[in-house]
């Protein structure tokens, strides 16, 4: 063999560190949307509200505090299984709110749409976006539309943003979460990101995987009736659980300690992940949320969750420990423990 | 699942783990040589529930680690130049050539697209008559006859469109290279499923002979691979030597003939260079003369393109076993899978990879 390794120099060079350009992996959700975040966002647009890194934010008004929040939604294709960009966009703001315990009230809407895009198609959209809202119990008030050259958007774009009313009594963040606390995941995950895939990718199974949108501020209002104990809570979008786990593990610097055999994943969507060589706790889930309680109350607040046509597959999963501070560790079914890290980027289908 | 729950049955991995406890009486070092089975035996914790005599050391089965350099810098010409739709599978995207990746090419306006196989690019090619569409042919014996049918087809349509960028790489060769090196630890190794179900096992057959060494084709799953751990440690225990199917189900002695044929039709074997190995004789495929039109390196005039690594990153001695990722001094710091200084960091297959993933907690 030639060029045999020297083992005298033992070290790596640096090729390539960061990328001075936007990446598509910049806005997946993983370490380079973080890294976004806090290395050009965050020194530029900083306050006290904004370094929280929530979901939305909380702010207080004499007694009463509201949350705001907003969403932009890129989809393709904009009709999917299970539901179209339109629903997305108001459930999407609507879960953001519903996170930290707020009663959704109002959303503002912002199209950027593509010329060329159906009226028909776009009136569908509308319809979905008014039935999705109705059902929150939220209403548009406020909106905007730009239209822009065919060619320089994927048909409609929506920007969604939404306040919401805190109650009283409710504090949740994801700076909250104490060792002991248990995880309660609402139900099977990765249904949203494998429909978007199945439909790209151009798969079919026997049964179609639909995408799991929904509103969840109705299951959110069951909960906290139960438990004002509920610590932390998160929506586990782009990224998946393995991304929304390592968010929250970090920000209220906990371990965090789950059961493979524990997380529900629907046969079609496992199948669907071997055949494309894709992990399903890093794929994106758009009605499901994950929530940190105290041990005490666990079991009250699952049986509520499960009571609610969107809880009904509610388990828990693991729970907060002291040890490995900031990271998240899964046991597999062999009882064999394994780091479960951020995603860098998208993730890559494999070679063979 | 059915067919795969079956391999990965807790209870049949607890007893082919008791089953090799009983059977290992000293220290073994075997050789998993495909860079699936190297994330397998991570992601499951088959290295955690070994007993301690034996030890797994990771191959140069992953084709985006062994890629050489200038191939990536090729492929990154090829994508910038106008016209171009340059296809690849998606783990080849985040892979660093000496100044930059696909991905950044993508970003740049070059039309990169990730596909699933070279029949798509072909697709693309015939959609897009007034493009020219390059699809990035690397792998081993395993995606060999899909990129060659690829070209078949296209020589058969007349498409004139459609060209690949070739890096092929045998296993073969491969392994005879690392059992010649004189720092050689492995005493057997568990070849690669999928590459033997194209190929089939007699290839390996004058290898365990020449070297003494026990050779078991393995597929992937928990249970496979304790299958084929628990032959090559009952071959070495009994001082035997010879190639061993455990990967019955998918494997036979002569393989795919018409896979083979189809490659050999379109392919021939060269040297090849192998990034972090070097150039290991015969252990390359490259388009034959009748296909040279469709050779996107002749094509773009990119094949003088030369790159030197730009300095040892020590994937090489990791994918010749000779280092485990975390003896590596960047592993973690500035070698993460953001910020990768080697293939074996970006592939979803390297096994820098595989250890930052599923093992960093235990090494840090």
């Amino acid at each position: 063999m030639n060029d045999q390794p020297d083992f005298s120099q033992f070290s790596c060079p640096l090729p390539k560190t960061d990328y001075d350009t936007i990446q598509m992996a910049h806005g997946a959700g993983g370490r380079l949307s973080a890294d976004l975040i806090e290395r050009v966002f965050l020194p530029v647009l900083g306050n006290a509200t904004l370094e929280k890194l929530e979901d939305q934010a909380t702010l207080s008004f004499g007694d009463k505090r509201l949350a705001f929040s907003t969403d932009s939604f890129v989809v393709h294709p904009v009709f999917f299984p299970g539901g179209n960009i339109g629903e997305l966009a108001v459930n999407g703001t609507v879960n953001d709110l519903a996170m930290a315990g707020a009663e959704p009230k109002v959303l503002s809407v912002g199209f950027i749409i593509e010329e060329g895009l159906s009226i028909a198609d776009l009136h569908e959209i509308l319809l979905s976006m008014r039935r999705a809202a109705d059902r929150a119990g939220v209403q548009i008030v406020t909106g905007d539309t730009k239209v822009v050259n065919k060619g320089h958007g994927d048909k409609i774009f929506i920007n969604t943003s939404g306040i919401g009313v805190i109650p009283q009594k409710v504090h949740i963040s994801a700076h909250q979460i104490k060792p002991g606390d248990k995880i309660i995941l609402s139900g099977t995950i990765a249904d949203h990101g494998m429909a978007i895939m199945s439909v790209r990718e151009g798969l079919s199974f026997e049964s179609v995987i639909e995408s799991d949108t929904a509103a969840l501020n109705h299951l959110v209002q069951t909960m906290i009736e139960v438990s004002p104990n509920i610590h932390a809570m998160r929506d586990p979008t782009r990224g998946g659980l393995a991304t929304t786990l390592n968010e929250l593990a970090q920000a209220s610097s906990v371990g965090v300690r789950i059961f493979e055999q524990a997380i529900p994943v629907r046969e079609t969507v496992k199948a669907a992940c071997e055949i494309l060589g894709i992990d399903p706790l890093y794929v994106a889930n758009e009605g499901k949320l994950v929530a940190f309680v105290a041990p005490e109350d666990a079991e009250d607040v699952l049986k509520a969750m499960r009571e609610d046509s969107l809880g009904k597959d509610a388990v828990i999963i693991g729970e907060a420990v002291e040890k490995h501070a900031g990271k998240v560790v899964m046991e597999n079914i062999y009882g064999v423990e394994r780091i479960i890290d951020m995603p860098v980027g998208e993730q890559l289908p494999r070679i063979c | 699942m059915k067919y795969i729950d079956e391999y990965r049955n807790p209870e049949l991995v607890r007893e082919l783990l008791e089953q090799i406890r009983r059977t290992v009486s000293r220290p073994w070092v075997i050789m998993e040589i495909c860079g699936g089975q190297t994330h397998s035996i991570l992601k499951n914790g088959i290295d955690q529930m070994l007993p301690k005599e034996i030890e797994l050391v990771h191959g140069p089965g992953c084709p985006v680690c062994v890629t050489p350099l200038e191939l990536i810098d090729q492929a990154i010409a090829i994508a910038k130049k106008e016209n171009v739709i340059f296809t690849s599978f998606g783990d080849m995207l985040r892979v660093p050539g000496s100044h930059s990746d696909l991905f950044q090419a993508r970003s740049e306006g070059a039309d990169v697209r990730m596909v699933y196989s070279p029949l798509e690019a072909l697709n693309l090619a015939r959609q897009h008559p007034d493009k020219e569409v390059v699809f990035f042919a690397v792998g081993f014996e395993t995606t060999a006859p899909g990129n060659a049918m690829a070209v078949f087809q296209a020589h058969k349509e007349g498409l004139k469109n459609f060209s690949e960028l070739v890096s092929h790489v045998l296993v073969p060769p491969a392994m005879e290279a690392l059992l010649q090196s004189p720092q050689n630890r492995v005493n057997a190794y568990l070849a690669a499923g999928h590459v033997c179900a194209v190929m089939g096992w007699w290839e390996y057959e004058p290898i365990a002979e020449k070297y003494k060494v026990p050779i078991v084709p393995t597929g992937f799953e928990p249970v496979d691979i304790l299958k084929g751990i628990l032959a090559a440690v009952r071959q070495l225990e009994k001082g035997e030597h010879f190639v061993e199917n455990q990967y019955g189900r998918a494997v036979t002695r002569d393989g795919n003939k018409a896979a083979q044929e189809i490659v050999n039709r379109v392919f021939e074997v060269i040297d090849r260079k192998w990034r972090g190995i070097g150039t290991i004789p015969k252990s390359g495929l490259k388009l034959r003369k009748e296909f040279r039109d469709y050779d996107a390196a002749l094509k773009f005039s990119v094949g003088d393109l030369q790159t030197e690594e730009p300095a040892i990153c020590i994937s090489g001695l990791i994918l010749q076993g000779l280092k485990k990722p975390n003896e590596c001094p960047a592993f973690g710091k500035q070698c993460t899978p953001r910020t990768p200084l080697g293939a074996t960091m970006v592939s979803s297959e390297g096994a820098c990879a595989a250890y930052y993933r599923y093992h960093r907690f235990k090494t840090e």
